[in-house]
């Protein structure tokens, strides 16, 4: 089957007077792997609910390959849902479970049987087929939950937190399986997540969520190196975020917030006057002199945490404190607390984001 | 410590040898004289000679037949009536749900005679009928009587159960159903249904073994060729000696546990610990026009026909007249004055025989609880299984083996037990005990242990931490097992109708019986009927709401 798009079109959804999704607009090409990311309340399942129609929107459409399904009740959808507790009937075999969506399709016995042991191969669980779910450890639940939904073939492929009911080590193997799954199959996938490792790891694009908005679509390095407000910045890894207002003064940039005072800002840094949040990622800062451009602080160390592979420390600058991680080299022996650093971000890791006017 | 666990052992046994004395000994009595050849040895003569009585095969197969064609109509109205209310936006499910109690609260015989004046071959409907159409419905004649009875006294055991068991599963397991294709009657049968059948078989394991038991209705209908009532007539008729009726209780006592076991041994073959994983309620649905239109029909109807034996008991008791008319005639208060004259002693025994009995389970309740879950002694399940014996033994069969096994047994003051009250209080917290344990073992699971810990930690020894720790927060637990060990020994009937050896130590619901003996006691027998609904209802109500006033009292205390 070749794969098809998405398409969601000024899509706003509501429960009783709570607005859960707003002007919801997105386009996720055919083939493509897109994460929902946001944190919980965000409206990201509220949305993958939607588009396997157990949601209703009450403004715009979804299009699946180009058809409004608008209307169109789960079982006529042909969507495949992952669920996040995998959803596995305890009363059916894993064969059982994986031949549920063909039988409902009617198909002849010869061809279930042949389905599902397709189905099950790809999964890697061609042994298991007369097991129950209960006798699955967590991971093969979730393949089988997999394999129930892709026997199907499904126009799109939907993965509501596939991962979260796994143990850390498990999840970072899955997560692999599941993306070389993906580019095999080359089915339009759509994963939800609160998790930005998972979205930023498997995914070709992101969309980040937040109240029942998408904050911004990206490719992963996008969004990292350029979010385009604050909660972006902070919610897809760490930042160091100062929100105050520039004004240009004899050809430079000064910028002034409450926690760092008044401030020149670098030449070459891409900055408008206007309030917005200056922000640069802890792994920016370099402590110690620096000559290169940039903006130069000085800190006095308030906490280090040492990570193993850097070392993450607090620095007092003026009313704030800023996150700052070093790389840790054998037998470096961290900052003293309370000792005095001088600072400096390099112009090329800051980033200006305006407020919208 | 080890002083503590002696003295717990010690408790332990005198509970094992109460156990012993009135519930295994008496079983073992009736199933031992139901093989004994009267010469020490043993035969299977008995049941030769029973399967030789023609009367017998056809009680045995009327027991069957009755039995199972009550849990396939209480299915059918029980089934559909749970998934509407628990799948869809419905209003009155509340009312649906509060008819659950009544069966628990009212022995199946009182609806009966009720039934009689609606549904028998002269009642309102058949006349009415006669008069329209020139036909007749023979809904109460015979074997189909008790059916009808029995289905409409206990598809709430159904519905409850499968109520629960439905509100358990979590809504990806039909959202996944509906994902993959599923939907309509395909999504009902090869999902929901089948994630749901533990609950069903629960409550129809429960409803066969109730109807296979029933004494009360039957006799009541005069329907004998039934297995409960042939087992009470040769006992009571033929005497304690005649094997017959002993045969009948082992074939009893055999059905009621294969049924137990079968439903257990079913759901324990599938693991169903997945279903109830997530936590997510499955979300009501809205019916359509026309489906609720249907929806509410079909729902008015049974819930109409449901109710019609309590209102026809409403009625007999407050009218003088009522036969061969569709509705009754003469009202009066006339038949609670006879039942206040005549039957106040009754009321008094009910009191006395449940509120004792009741008590000994609370406090037998709380001692097994706290012994299975808190202690180490060897051996303390078996107090557990002990009790679960207690709840697949019909009462008729208890009641024979407590004159069987007694009989000569003198109280001291020279009377009979048998032949007294206490033997009343004995039967009833026997037969009573598994709910007020199911009750008891639920509240002490809620205690964490921790809070025990932290009294010993503070100086408190084993007993104190008990008194004042472990009793006060399982209150309402006691509360509740308290209420439900009374108000379903008050409906008691079978083992009422065999120990009741004087009128003058009848309960309540043996009085109700007493009455539906004569045309004319029906009018006062409906009236104490009455009474009992009356009272149970009453006792519950404000047992809920103590229960609910200390619920939030221990949540005023955590805030």
């Amino acid at each position: 089957m070749n794969p098809v798009g998405l398409d969601i079109r000024n899509v706003a959804l509501s429960f009783g007077d709570t607005p859960v999704l707003r002007d919801i607009e997105l386009s996720v090409v055919p083939g493509e792997f897109f994460a929902l990311l946001g944190p919980s309340g965000s409206g990201k399942s509220t949305l993958l609910r939607l588009i396997a129609g157990f949601n209703r929107h009450q403004r715009g459409e979804v299009l699946i390959g180009g058809r409004d399904v608008t209307g169109i009740p789960p079982w006529e959808r042909n969507v495949g849902m992952v669920f996040q507790n995998y959803a596995l009937w305890p009363h059916m075999t894993v064969a059982q479970n994986v031949a549920f969506g063909l039988e409902e399709r009617r198909l002849a016995g010869a061809d279930i049987r042949n389905k599902v042991a397709a189905v099950l191969e790809l999964v890697g669980l061609a042994d298991y087929a007369t097991r129950r779910p209960g006798q699955l450890s967590g991971g093969q639940q979730q393949r089988v939950a997999i394999a129930r939904t892709l026997a199907i073939e499904p126009q799109v492929l939907l993965l509501d937190e596939p991962l979260s009911n796994l143990d850390a080590r498990l999840r970072v193997q899955t997560r692999k399986e599941l993306v070389r799954l993906q580019r095999r199959l080359g089915i339009t996938t759509i994963f939800v997540t609160h998790d930005q490792e998972e979205a930023l790891t498997t995914c070709h694009r992101v969309a980040v969520m937040d109240q029942g908005v998408i904050q911004q679509v990206g490719a992963p390095m996008e969004l990292f190196d350029h979010p385009v407000n604050r909660f972006v910045a902070q919610f897809v890894g760490t930042a160091n975020l100062f929100s105050g207002t520039v004004r240009g003064e004899g050809g430079a940039l000064r910028f002034a917030s409450p926690q760092l005072g008044d401030i020149v800002l670098p030449a070459g840094l891409a900055a408008r006057e206007g309030t917005g949040d200056l922000t640069f990622r802890p792994h920016a800062v370099r402590i110690g002199a620096d000559d290169a451009p940039g903006l130069r602080l000085e800190g006095r160390v308030e906490s280090a945490e040492f990570l193993g592979e850097f070392l993450r420390y607090e620095l007092r600058v003026g009313e704030s404190v800023i996150v700052a991680d070093v790389p840790h080299a054998r037998g470096r022996a961290p900052l003293e607390l309370g000792s005095s650093v001088p600072l400096s971000v390099p112009t090329s890791e800051i980033r200006w984001v305006g407020s919208e006017p | 410590m080890s002083r503590g666990n002696s003295a717990i052992a010690v408790v332990a046994l005198a509970i094992a040898a109460f156990l012993v004395v009135f519930l295994i000994v008496p079983i073992g009595t009736v199933i031992h004289t139901a093989f004994a050849d009267g010469q020490g040895g043993y035969t299977f003569a008995h049941f030769v000679a029973f399967n030789e009585i023609s009367l017998m095969r056809e009680s045995f197969a009327n027991s069957l037949f009755v039995a199972g064609m009550t849990v396939a109509l209480a299915s059918l109205i029980a089934v559909p009536l749970a998934y509407l209310t628990m799948r869809f936006e419905f209003r009155g499910a509340l009312l649906i749900q509060t008819l659950g109690v009544l069966p628990l609260v009212m022995p199946a015989f009182v609806g009966a005679a009720a039934m009689q004046l609606l549904f028998g071959r002269s009642g309102s409907v058949n006349l009415l009928l006669n008069d329209t159409f020139g036909i007749t419905l023979p809904l109460m004649s015979g074997l189909n009587g008790v059916v009808f009875v029995e289905t409409l006294h206990y598809f709430p055991f159904i519905l409850l159960n499968l109520s629960a068991a439905l509100a358990n599963i979590d809504s990806s397991m039909e959202e996944a159903a509906q994902n993959l294709g599923a939907h309509g009657w395909r999504l009902f049968r090869k999902v929901v249904f089948p994630l749901a059948l533990p609950g069903y078989l629960a409550g129809a394991s429960l409803v066969f073994i109730k109807v296979f038991d029933d004494l009360g209705t039957p006799l009541v209908l005069n329907v004998t060729n039934m297995l409960a009532p042939q087992a009470y007539l040769r006992v009571t008729s033929i005497g304690l000696e005649d094997p017959i009726g002993y045969v009948v209780c082992v074939i009893l006592v055999l059905f009621s546990v294969a049924a137990m076991a079968g439903a257990w041994w079913f759901v324990r073959r599938r693991d169903y610990a997945l279903v109830s994983r997530g936590g997510t309620r499955a979300p009501v649905r809205r019916l359509t026009a026309w489906q609720a239109a249907l929806a509410y029909g079909w729902i008015g109807g049974v819930l109409l026909l449901v109710l019609s034996p309590h209102l026809g008991l409403l009625l007999m008791s407050l009218f003088k007249v009522w036969s061969f008319s569709v509705l009754p005639e003469h009202f009066t208060f006339d038949h609670y004055f006879t039942v206040f004259d005549d039957s106040a002693r009754m009321i008094w025994n009910t009191f006395l025989y449940c509120g004792l009995a009741a008590l000994v389970d609370v406090a037998l309740g709380t001692a097994i609880a706290y012994i299975v879950l808190r202690t180490t002694l060897p051996g303390r399940q078996l107090l557990d299984h002990f009790v679960t014996v207690a709840l697949a033994m019909p009462g008729l069969v208890l009641g024979i083996g407590y004159l069987r096994t007694f009989r000569g047994v003198e109280l001291p003051g020279g009377e009979a037990l048998t032949a007294s009250w206490v033997i009343f209080v004995l039967a009833y917290a026997i037969r009573r005990l598994p709910y007020a344990l199911r009750s008891c073992m639920a509240a002490l699971t809620q205690v964490h242990p921790a809070l025990e810990e932290a009294a010993q930690n503070l100086g408190a020894g084993r007993w104190r931490t008990v008194r004042r720790v472990v009793i006060p927060l399982m209150t309402g637990g006691i509360l509740a097992g308290f209420v439900t060990s009374f108000i379903t020994a008050a409906a008691e009937i079978s083992e009422t109708m065999l120990l009741t050896s004087r009128e003058s130590l009848a309960p309540m619901s043996y009085g109700i019986y007493l009455y539906f003996q004569s045309i004319a006691g029906r009018g006062p027998g409906a009236a104490l009927g009455v009474i009992a609904v009356v009272l149970v209802a009453l006792g519950t109500y404000l047992s809920h709401r103590l229960v609910a006033a200390n619920a939030q009292h221990r949540q005023g205390a955590r805030e």
